[in-house]
C-alpha cells in the first residue's frame, strides 16, 4: 500500500509539473525578454535612442490619425449599419453597395484611390457646381475657386481609413442590431414610439453595449493600418521610420524600434478592450 | 375617416372582413368582431387558429392583407404617423413580456410617456410609480427585468402599458409563458382592471379567467371566428361541434 502510493504520487506530481508548465504563458515572457532586450538598447545604443528619438516625432500623427479616422467610423457604420436594416430598399441598396465595395477593395488600394480618383473628381464636382450657380453666388464664389489642394494628404487618409472602416462598422452594427429580439421592437412600437424612437431609446442602447468589444477589436486594428497612411507621405511613425532607414540603411535597428513601439500600443490597448469586455461580461443585464 | 360610418360612440374596435396572409399561408381568413367600449372579448381557439394575428392587426404590429379595422372611431391605415398615434391609444401586453432590460421597471414605465406623451420626467416618474403601486409591486421600481419573476416582469409589462393611459388594452396569451404559480397574481391583476371598466381583448387558454372576467367568448379555428357567445352560454351549451370537440379537450 505504501510501496504503490509513494510511487504513484511522485509521478502524479510531476504530471502535474509538466501540465503547469505548459499552461504557463510563454508567448507573455518570450515577449517581455524581447522587449527587456530592446529597452535595454535604448538605453545603452545610442543608435536605437536617436532612432526612438525620430520616431517620437510621429508618434503624435499615428494618434490623431487613430483617434479621428476610428471616431469618423464610429459614425459612418452607424449610419450605414441603420441603412443594412432598414426596410426601404433605396437605403438598404446604398448602405449594402458602401458595404461591399468596401469589404471588397484592399485598405491599401482604396486609401489610393480616395486620395487620387475620388477627391479631384469631387472637387471636379464642386467646381463644375460653383460655375453653374455663378450668376447666384458670383464669378469667384467659393465653390468654382474649390481646389484639391485644399485637401491635405493626411486628411483624404483620414477620410480613407474612416470610411474603409465605416464599411466594417456597418456590418457590426448591422449584427449587434439584428441581435436584439424582435420582441424589443414590437413592444416599443406598440406604445407608441416612431421607427426612430425605438432604434434610439430600446435598440441601439442594448445592441451598442454588445459590440462594444468587437469595436474594441477594430480600434487596435484601426491603430495598425493607420501606419498605411505612409504611402501617401504622412508621417506617422512609419513614415519617420522609412524616412530613416533610406537616409541611414539601418534596416534592422528601425523596424525592431518601429515593430516596438507598435506592439507596446496595440498590448496595452488589448488589455484595456479586455478589461471593459470582462467588466460588461458580469454586469448581468445584457440580455 | 369612417368614423361616421361606424363610430356610434359605443364601438371601441370595429373589425371588418380582416384577412392576413403570410405568404401563401392564411392566418386570418376573414374576421369581423366588435368590441364595445368596457367590454372584455376573451379569443381562445387551438394554436394557429390565427387568435393572436387579428390582436396584432388592430395595433398593427401586422400589416392587415385587407379588411378594415376602426379603434375608437379612427380607421387603420398605412400612414405611420396615424398608426403610432392609435399605438399610443391601444396597450398591449406580450406572452414574453419583452420589458427593455437596460432599463429598470420604473424606467421601462416612464419612457413612452416621454417620449411619446411628451410628458416631464416628474410626471411620468409619478405616474410610474402609481402604476407599479397598482399592479402590486411599488417596491420593485428600482430593479431590473432580469432580477424579476415572470409573473413580476409582466406586472410591470402591464404598468408600462396603463401609464400611456390606453383605450384598449390587448393581452396576447400574458400567463402562457408563466411558471403555474405565478399565473394568479397576473390574472388578478387583470380581473381588477376588467372591474374598473377597461376594455379588454385578451388571447389566453385560462379558461377560468375566461368564465370570470370575459363580457363575451369568441372561438377560433383555422382563421375564422367559429362561434361568439357570453360564457355562460359558450360553456354550458356551445353550438358548434367544433367548439364541443375543442372544449372538451380543454375543460378534462
Amino acid at each position: 500500500m505504501a510501496a504503490v502510493s509513494s510511487t504513484s504520487s511522485p509521478s502524479s506530481a510531476q504530471g502535474n509539473f509538466v501540465g503547469r508548465l505548459a499552461q504557463l504563458p510563454w508567448w507573455l515572457l518570450l515577449l517581455v525578454l524581447a522587449g527587456v532586450t530592446l529597452l535595454y538598447q535604448f538605453l545603452t545604443n545610442e543608435l536605437y535612442t536617436v532612432i526612438l528619438d525620430k520616431l517620437a516625432r510621429g508618434i503624435m500623427t499615428t494618434i490623431f490619425v487613430t483617434l479621428v479616422a476610428f471616431s469618423s467610423a464610429i459614425v459612418i457604420g452607424l449610419i450605414a449599419g441603420l441603412g443594412r436594416v432598414s426596410k426601404n430598399p433605396v437605403i438598404y441598396n446604398l448602405a449594402t453597395l458602401y458595404v461591399q465595395v468596401i469589404r471588397g477593395l484592399p485598405i491599401l488600394v482604396w486609401i489610393f484611390y480616395v486620395a487620387f480618383v475620388l477627391t479631384p473628381a469631387f472637387f471636379t464636382l464642386t467646381n463644375a457646381l460653383g460655375d453653374a450657380l455663378s450668376p447666384l453666388l458670383g464669378a469667384d464664389n467659393f465653390l468654382s475657386k474649390a481646389n484639391t489642394q485644399d485637401v491635405t494628404l493626411l486628411g483624404r487618409a483620414i477620410i480613407a481609413l474612416a470610411f474603409a472602416y465605416g464599411g466594417f462598422e456597418a456590418e457590426t452594427f448591422r449584427a449587434g442590431i439584428q441581435s436584439i429580439g424582435r420582441g424589443q421592437m414590437e413592444a416599443a412600437r406598440s406604445l407608441g414610439m416612431s421607427y426612430f424612437q425605438a432604434m434610439r431609446y430600446v435598440i441601439l442602447p442594448q445592441a451598442v453595449r454588445r459590440v462594444l468589444p468587437p469595436l474594441g477589436n477594430d480600434f487596435i486594428a484601426m491603430l495598425k493600418d493607420s501606419s498605411l497612411v505612409s504611402v501617401l507621405g504622412v508621417r506617422d511613425i512609419t513614415q519617420e521610420a522609412r524616412l530613416y532607414v533610406a537616409a541611414s540603411f539601418r534596416y534592422p535597428e528601425t523596424y525592431n524600434t518601429l515593430a516596438f513601439v507598435y506592439l507596446s500600443m496595440t498590448i496595452v490597448l488589448s488589455l484595456i478592450v479586455k478589461g471593459v469586455e470582462a467588466r460588461l461580461g458580469k454586469d448581468g443585464r445584457g440580455s | 375617416m369612417g368614423a361616421a360610418a361606424n363610430g356610434n360612440g359605443q364601438d371601441m374596435i370595429v373589425i371588418r372582413n380582416l384577412v392576413k396572409r403570410f405568404g401563401h399561408v392564411e392566418a386570418v381568413n376573414g374576421v369581423s368582431l366588435t368590441v364595445a367600449r368596457g367590454q372584455v372579448v376573451v379569443i381562445i381557439g387551438p394554436s394557429g387558429s390565427g387568435k393572436s394575428t387579428v390582436l396584432r392587426c388592430i395595433n398593427h404590429l401586422e400589416t392587415p392583407t385587407s379588411g378594415e379595422i376602426w379603434v375608437d372611431g379612427m380607421k387603420l391605415t398605412h400612414n405611420h404617423k396615424d398608426i403610432n398615434a392609435i399605438r399610443a391609444e391601444v396597450g398591449m401586453v406580450f406572452q414574453q413580456f419583452n420589458l427593455f432590460p437596460h432599463l429598470t421597471a420604473l424606467e421601462n414605465i416612464t419612457l413612452a410617456q416621454k417620449v411619446v406623451r411628451r410628458r416631464d420626467a416628474r410626471e411620468a416618474d409619478r405616474i410610474a410609480r402609481a402604476q407599479l403601486e397598482r399592479v402590486g409591486i411599488p417596491e420593485k421600481a428600482d430593479a431590473y427585468p432580469g432580477q424579476l419573476s415572470g409573473g413580476q416582469q409582466q406586472r410591470v409589462a402591464i404598468a408600462r402599458a396603463l401609464a400611456m393611459n390606453p383605450k384598449v388594452m390587448l393581452f396576447d396569451e400574458p400567463t402562457s409563458a408563466l411558471d403555474p404559480e405565478m399565473i394568479k397574481e397576473v390574472l388578478d391583476v387583470m380581473l381588477e382592471l376588467a372591474r374598473e371598466g377597461m376594455t379588454m381583448v385578451v388571447v389566453t387558454h385560462e379558461m377560468g379567467f375566461a368564465r370570470n372576467a370575459a363580457n363575451e367568448i369568441v372561438f377560433m379555428d383555422k382563421g375564422l371566428i367559429v362561434e361568439q357567445n357570453t360564457p355562460d352560454e359558450f360553456f354550458a351549451n356551445p353550438r358548434e361541434s367544433r367548439t364541443r370537440a375543442f372544449l372538451s379537450q380543454i375543460l378534462r
